[in-house]
């Protein structure tokens, strides 16, 4: 009975895919930490997401020292950890989210200590009885990988990694071997929330990265608003934007409606954007 | 011995047994895989380590003396003291060496701009002078409290061209510098090296430091034998990260016979929560690129750590000494902040070297080992760093203002 509902469950991101493919349109993957700017500000904002067109959501584990993440993730971490937000209540709210939304694949970004500290085997079986799809854990190579992978596959978990611009194609095959649900093609050198994005470079890195993969590959940081949104999802299967989304929750930190309700807007810009 | 019992670590992929590893985002791993396999090429290459050797000696000052201090011996009244003094090296403090062996890999690499973090300044201020002595570009990010502590060490990284960059994130000390540091070295790993201070970091920091700092051991040995005809019976260092106490230990692990303790910094007390002690009130996590013993809650949130030393004052520590630990092979005791400042004031007394304070955490416990064994023993402390920097610190403890 158990194994069934996993191994159900654990085929969201691939049922998302294929719905994207048979509609003709590109993913649309927002990220946002979790508990931040509170945390009951997250599940409401969860489905606002859905409502506003989004296909998978990357919620971010709280962690005091984000070091992949640039100054406004780094903030939004910090003001979930100063309130006290672990990665227990992380998956306390997936499972409230699941109560009303079953369908949306949701990937757990984060780094490796807090879920280290609570157990991989304890985290594996958690995460899947919470109804967790994904997990990124941004620091660890996936040379080192597999006493964390083994309990996640047991529990029909995928494993998300990243490929950057400047990993080499020995890298890109090692990483494919071992990565579920999506590549995460981090389009810049940098941390989130970094710079400008050069098209054509990733549209050729993703090219490239698809002859090593069947797997979907999402493309991430530097993008923004609808324009780059749109440009991006020409050659991704999914665009992932963050940092524009956490600078709207922090404006309104303290009027999580209004903040929520930005973040929507500009989710429905993107969408818009992106369908067109 | 055989070479298969010999200590040999740690292995090719950077680990100490379960400890240490590249636990960095895949952003940073192209670059710490070509510093891993330069450091490889370079560090088997003559012409490189005789350069090496060479800048060690007239740059740096070396050997630096083994020093009996026989009156404050007396005074603990059993095993005869003996200080490495590597107070005396040009910039003040052990953190040279590496420093040194960093910047002549980073420049056979071609790298043109060169990053580190700081806590107290002593290693800011290392890879400052280097940088000078290069005509290298150098950025070194500080913690703004550390910042407000540590001016005179700003001024002096000012001086020699460096660009000191407050880091106002996190707890605004040693560990969002190192966060800081990494975050740059993201965004510009093209053109820049980060010279760590310290054995920790990904691989292959801890490996790396430590063969820079090993000098330390290698003239140690050497030194005891001319002096005492035997190796020693102690060996004792404080441990903020670990460099100053893997660059004397690691060439005496084999020595069954030699006991070794690292020595970190227990603050107000180990029961007070406010320390550094992260053999005695920590445990195995993940941090800042490696496995290790950190402090952390149980949620596994990086908790602050605290100590009168800002070079000591780092919630987590290099995995070799996580290893070490582990097998029994050393111990890891810590000294309060009023130990090391009572181990501060004798020290200057009695011997007339004003210790820093980061060594003299080390110092207070060498004040309790020391009584316990024969006036025929012998104990190395690693007389880390000198204390001109603690000055203003220790006046205001004692209720002065320079
Ligand atoms: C004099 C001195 N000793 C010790 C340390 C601690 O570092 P480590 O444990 O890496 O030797 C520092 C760090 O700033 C220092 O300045």
């Amino acid at each position: 009975m158990n194994a069934l509902k996993t191994t159900v469950e654990s085929k969201r991101i691939d049922v998302c895919f294929a719905r994207l493919q048979s509609e003709g349109r590109k993913g649309l993957i927002p990220y946002v930490t979790a508990g931040d700017p509170g945390p009951e500000a997250t599940v409401p904002l969860l489905h606002a997401m859905v409502e506003a067109g989004a296909d998978i959501i990357e919620l971010g584990i709280p962690f005091s020292d984000p070091v992949a993440d640039g100054p406004v993730i780094e903030l939004a971490h910090q003001r979930a950890v100063s309130q006290g937000v672990t990665l227990a209540d992380v998956l306390l709210m997936v499972a409230e989210f699941r109560k009303k939304d079953n369908v949306t694949p949701i990937a757990l970004m984060g780094y490796l200590n807090p879920i280290e500290i609570m157990g991989y085997e304890n985290f594996a079986r958690r995460a899947a009885q919470a109804g967790v799809d994904a997990l990124l854990a941004v620091d660890i190579p996936p040379e080192d990988a597999k006493t964390l992978l083994d309990p996640l596959y047991k529990e029909g978990l995928e494993t998300v990694f990243l490929v950057s611009p400047n990993t080499v194609d020995e890298r890109i095959e090692s990483i494919c071997s071992v990565a579920g649900g999506y590549i995460y093609y981090v389009s810049l050198k940098g941390v989130t929330g970094a710079g400008n994005l050069d098209i054509s470079e990733v549209q050729s890195r993703v090219e490239h990265i698809k002859s090593f993969t069947s797997l979907p590959v999402c493309v991430g940081f530097g993008i923004r608003d609808g324009a780059s949104a749109s440009a991006i999802s020409k050659t991704a299967d999914a665009v992932i934007v963050g940092t524009a989304l956490v600078k709207e929750l922090a404006t309104h930190e303290n009027d999580h409606a209004a903040g929520c309700a930005a973040v929507a807007a500009r989710l429905a810009e993107m969408r818009t954007a992106m369908d067109q | 011995m055989s070479a298969k019992d010999k200590y040999n670590q740690p292995d090719a992929r950077g680990y100490f047994g379960d400890f240490g590893g590249q636990f960095i985002p895949e952003t940073l791993m192209p670059a710490v895989q070509e510093l891993s396999e330069a450091f490889d090429k370079f560090v088997g290459d003559p012409e490189f380590m005789e350069e090496f050797d060479k800048d060690l000696a007239h740059y740096v000052g070396r050997p630096s003396p083994l020093y009996h201090a026989e009156r404050w011996s007396r005074m603990l009244g059993g095993a005869q003291v003996y200080l490495k003094r590597e107070d005396l090296n040009h910039t003040g403090a052990h953190k040279i060496n590496h420093a040194v062996g960093q910047i002549l890999l980073a420049k056979r690499m071609g790298k043109t701009r060169i990053i580190a973090e700081t806590g107290a300044g002593q290693h800011g201020v290392a890879t400052a002078t280097v940088c000078a002595r290069l005509g290298l570009e150098c950025v070194v990010y500080m913690g703004a409290k550390d910042v407000e502590r540590q001016a005179a060490n700003v001024y002096r990284m000012k001086l020699l061209g460096a660009k000191v960059v407050p880091v106002t994130s996190g707890s605004q000390t040693l560990k969002d510098s190192i966060n800081a540091t990494l975050r740059d070295w993201v965004t510009n790993v093209d053109n820049t090296f980060y010279l760590l201070g310290t054995v920790c970091g990904p691989h292959p920091y801890p490996k790396m430091v430590r063969t820079f700092q090993s000098i330390i051991g290698r003239e140690a040995r050497r030194q005891i034998l001319d002096q005492t005809g035997k190796l020693p019976d102690a060996l004792v260092a404080c441990v903020g990260g670990g460099s100053n106490a893997m660059g004397l230990f690691s060439e005496f692990i084999d020595d069954k016979g030699v006991k070794i303790y690292g020595v970190e910094a227990g603050g107000l007390g180990v029961e007070s929560g406010r320390h550094a002690a992260r053999f005695s009130d920590g445990r195995k996590g993940v941090l800042q690129g490696n496995r290790t013993h950190i402090m952390c809650d149980d949620a596994g949130q990086i908790i602050e750590s605290h100590s009168v030393s800002a070079g000591l004052d780092y919630p987590g520590v290099g995995p070799e000494h996580a290893l070490l630990h582990e097998i029994g092979r050393a111990e890891y005791p810590y000294a309060t902040d009023d130990e090391a400042l009572q181990a501060f004031h004798d020290l200057t007394l009695y011997e007339g070297i004003i210790p820093a304070l980061e060594s003299s955490h080390a110092l207070a416990y060498v004040t309790k080992l020391a009584p316990t064994m024969n006036p025929d023993q012998s104990i190395i402390v690693n007389l880390s760093g000198r204390g001109d920097k603690d000055m203003h610190t220790v006046a205001a403890i004692d209720g002065m203002t320079l």
